[in-house]
């Protein structure tokens, strides 16, 4: 279990590496006129020329790669181009918000979607129409237009949710909570169905398998055979599509928090891209490529746990 | 072999026509489904709506008019109205139509090349090279994919279109899997194999052979790429990345999201495009799938639903004993087990039913080893998991009598038969380890009936105590160990303990050496006959081999084709046999020493076993 786990962390931060390299060399390679965005039109060409020498971009590439790596790996991702504020803090005061609404989305794409993979793959019948119903529904309405009828029908319309913003756990835990569960059940939508309907397959081929017949031969309840014994087996295909579903949602965040108008992670990613801020711009992908990776390890943990030939 | 010769193309041509009819068939069959017509008819619809762009519309997309700010729907020259700018919104959703289809096409297109082409290229050359490509696509599908097409935004100068073939080279991982897992099951196929041996080269069989297979699936997941494409591509624009001039659903949606407050009906028309882009791509995907699927599709459905629970069996209508039946001497009631006029049958496609046991009638009568012998296919498993209570509740189980040890099973609920097993009744079955969830420990599994019976310390002992019974070494290890830590034989021990642990009076045992090696065969087999004469208990043994049925029986029962074909003392049928079919299932024991695969099936018999 040991190896397999540093096999996979060796694997991520192989893929943090390649990832925020590419990502390095093609945007600081692609020759954003940073100065002259951030003097302005009327600034001197020599106001201009003196600012890419202090924000090194007069460097050769390799250089200026050189030092960025160097800086991550004693923590300082470096400053903004346009705040001079730290990187790595503006990106930690922005992450609360972003895993809330990924996080309180994941509680509900977990929960909803279990019961009713489960319902359907024991019952069927209505419940695998509700199944793919909802399957087409989230696949018609991209994440937008989802967010904005929300926003318009529970925020506007019947005032039941802030429309906008964030409050901070700490602060007050109902208004965080009012103020995330509209994005988070957006995001949810989209995950739901395809997570039900990895669970529904996969415990309708648990549940056809020899030892099931042997469990009820030894007078096993079928609530037992269905929960805990088809469920545990059944949950470690759904546990993989469950990570890729939580980057998807991650992904998916970044486009919802313009309609929520949310101070996170997809609102910092977008005004750095607009503005052309390079350090902020790769510490946003650093974070990202880091986020996934984690995740990642937790489910082999998780399929370790469930599962004990992956343990020994 | 002969070196490839282009000109000859004989074997792949005659693949390629049938491939082709099949393919012709499967489209007209999508047009034939009301859910593919109508898709594809919305799909047409609005893609021609945005090629006839210049002609339909009045006004360019970017033109602006004070005098029409947010003019309502239905103002003459401006049929769905105005925006806040004054510009046309039929206009700018034409042009939308164009840019969402582009979209869609270029996303569609990169993901469909990268992942067809790495796949076979993977899944046909498999080894070290399938092992790279598929670690490499494996770490792109973990890609934060919407994190990098917003970050590399300045690189595309604010074209969608780069960054859209930058986003489909992130959904490539979704297509190579597919390809590569089809090419994969493809590979080993006859075809392909014969292909190879009359000197077709590996390019060629790639090419001609394995591409019919994946084109499918590809053409199902590309039309749910494509409509993936076009919610990203709206989500970006929605943001306000790429080109403000370009009008396109996301910017629609974002000039109408800042209008909400005062003209909500503007967000109407971006949500109705996209819908009907994304709901006929999605729609069309479902259909063609349920095409390629066939006909089989709907049945396969129709059994996955009853999973849970198990056939009850009911009496038959009507005391009808069959021609055998009549055949069979009468053993008068008291018997442990007690069979008549026993059927199963499973519904077909075509909606009849399919009879795999025909009028059974059995008898075991206590403290007797029993042997149902017969071909795979002969219904002699069936007929063992309807005394249990195990077939799916599709079957039909119906019986004039069916009682053990004096109980009557027909007619009964589940719960009176859940009582049942695993009390009187218990099972040993064919294949050890995969009758062991993998997840729990031998221990827990054991366990689990008999807590409902008995506190949880008296059934921890019963069960170590009957571990050491049935030759464990080391009853406390196995105890905590898990299935796939012991050997076949110790699993089989392990399953013949869980199945004495209550005393039963009657164990069925199917076919409980087939799995086994040879040497461990001879030591269940004692292990059981000691089980019996000790417990006292009626023995029903499944088997197709009479080698077994000699070794262990008293009494046996031959089966074939779901009927009775004869039965008798052991001795007398060995020594006798009155049947042809008994005789050539006899003389099969001989084969047993060298293969240990299933006795030939007869042409009627079919693999419901």
């Amino acid at each position: 279990m040991i190896v397999f786990l540093l096999r996979r962390l060796g694997a991520g931060l192989v893929l943090i590496f390649v990832v925020t390299a590419a990502t390095f060399f093609l945007t600081y390679g692609a020759n954003i006129p940073v100065a002259r965005n951030i003097l302005g039109p009327s600034a001197t060409q020599d106001q201009v020329n003196l600012l890419n020498t202090q924000l090194g971009l007069d460097q050769p590439i390799l250089q200026q790669y050189w030092t960025w790596l160097t800086g991550v790996l004693t923590g300082d991702l470096g400053t903004s181009y346009f705040t001079s504020e730290p990187i790595a803090s503006a990106l930690a005061s922005r992450l609360p918000v972003t895993l809330s609404v990924v996080l309180v989305a994941s509680i509900i794409t977990l929960l909803l979607s279990t019961v009713l993979g489960i319902a359907s793959a024991a019952r069927g019948g209505w419940l695998d129409t509700l199944l793919q119903s909802v399957a087409t529904f989230s696949y018609i309405f991209p994440a937008i237009v989802l967010g904005i009828v929300l926003v318009y029908v529970f925020a506007i319309a019947l005032r039941l949710v802030p429309a906008i913003g964030f409050v901070p756990f700490a602060q007050s835990p109902v208004g965080w909570f009012l103020s995330v569960i509209l994005p988070a059940v957006v995001l949810a939508i989209g995950g739901i169905a395809s997570l039900a309907a990895q669970i529904r397959g996969s415990m309708i081929d648990e549940l056809s398998r020899d030892y099931i017949r042997s469990l009820r031969s030894r007078g096993s309840s079928e609530a037992s055979i269905l929960f805990r014994h088809a469920l545990r087996n059944a949950a470690g295909p759904a546990l993989t599509t469950f990570s890729l579903l939580f980057i998807t949602m991650f992904g998916s965040s970044l486009f919802i928090e313009k309609i929520f108008a949310l101070p996170g992670y997809g609102t910092f990613a977008f005004t750095s891209t607009i503005q052309g801020d390079l350090p902020a711009m790769l510490g946003v992908t650093l974070f990202s490529v880091v986020l996934v990776v984690i995740v990642n390890l937790l489910v082999d943990v998780l399929q370790g746990w469930l599962n004990p030939k992956v343990r020994t | 072999m002969s070196v490839y010769d282009p000109s000859d193309t004989t074997t792949p041509a005659a693949v390629e026509g049938g491939a082709e009819t099949r393919r012709a068939g499967a489209f007209l069959r999508l047009l034939r489904k009301p859910m593919g017509l109508g898709s594809l008819l919305v799909l047409a619809v609005v893609v021609v709506l945005g090629l006839l762009e210049p002609v339909l519309r009045t006004h360019s997309p970017n033109f602006t008019s004070l005098d029409f700010i947010n003019a309502p729907p239905g103002t003459p020259g401006w049929p769905l109205g105005a925006d806040q700018y004054g510009r046309d919104i039929w206009a700018r959703a034409l042009s939308s139509i164009n840019v969402s289809v582009i979209s869609a096409l270029i996303g569609a297109s990169v993901a469909i090349l990268i992942g067809t082409v790495f796949g076979l290229i993977a899944g046909y050359r498999g080894q070290r090279t399938d092992a790279a490509t598929s670690w490499v696509f494996n770490l792109l599908m973990t890609f934060p994919a919407l994190v990098l097409v917003i970050v590399l935004t300045p690189l595309t100068g604010g074209a969608y279109q780069i960054t859209m073939a930058i986003f489909g080279f992130f959904l490539a991982p979704g297509i190579y899997r597919l390809v590569r897992n089809l090419v994969v099951g493809v590979r080993n196929e006859l075809y392909v194999d014969a292909a190879r041996v009359s000197g077709l080269s590996n390019r060629r069989i790639i090419s001609r052979h394995v591409f019919y297979v994946v084109r499918g699936p590809i053409i199902i997941s590309a039309a749910f790429m494509a409509s993936a494409a076009i919610s990203v591509q709206a989500g970006l624009a929605f943001l306000g990345l790429g080109s403000t001039q370009v009008p396109s659903f996301g910017v629609m949606t974002n000039d109408a999201f800042l209008n909400i407050y005062g003209q909500p009906v503007q967000l109407v028309w971006p949500s109705v495009f996209l819908a009907l882009l994304n709901g006929a791509l999605v729609l069309l995907g479902n259909a063609y799938r349920d095409v390629l699927a066939g006909p089989q599709a709907g049945r396969k459905r129709r059994r996955t639903r009853r999973l849970v629970g198990e056939a009850v069996p009911m009496a038959a209508p009507g005391a009808q004993s069959s021609a055998v039946s009549a055949a069979t001497p009468d053993r008068g009631e008291g018997g442990l087990l007690t069979v008549r006029n026993l059927r199963v049958a499973y519904p077909s496609t075509d909606g009849s039913e399919r009879e795999v046991v025909r009028g059974l009638d059995l008898e075991v009568n206590p403290g007797e080893i029993v042997g149902l012998v017969g071909e795979s296919g002969s219904g002699k498993t069936q007929t063992a998991f309807s005394i249990l209570g195990l077939l799916p509740k599709e079957a039909r189980v119906s019986a004039d009598e069916l009682r053990v040890a004096g109980d009557s099973l027909l007619d009964g609920n589940g719960a009176a038969q859940r009582n049942l097993r695993g009390g009187v009744v218990s099972y040993v079955p064919q294949e050890p380890m995969s009758n062991l969830d993998p997840s729990y420990t031998i221990g827990s599994q054991l366990m689990e009936g008999l807590k409902r019976t008995m506190p949880r310390k008296e059934a921890k002992a019963a069960i170590l105590a009957l571990l050491e019974r049935v030759g464990i070494p080391d009853p406390p290890r196995t105890f905590k160990a898990y299935p796939h830590q012991i050997s076949g034989g110790m699993a089989q021990r392990v399953l013949i303990a869980g199945a004495v642990v209550s005393r039963p009076k009657l164990l069925i045992a199917d076919e409980p050496t087939t799995a086994l090696d040879v040497t461990v065969q001879a030591e269940i087999l004692d292990l059981l006959r000691e089980l019996q004469r000790e417990l006292g208990m009626g023995v029903l043994l499944v088997t197709h081999n009479f080698g077994v049925v000699a070794d262990l029986c008293d009494r046996v029962v031959v089966m074939r084709n779901g009927e009775l074909v004869e039965e008798g003392a052991v001795r007398d049928i060995f020594h006798a046999p009155s049947q042809t079919y008994t005789k050539e299932l006899i003389a099969a024991i001989l084969d047993e020493e060298t293969t240990r695969s299933d006795a030939p099936a007869s042409p009627m018999g079919s693999g419901v076993s």
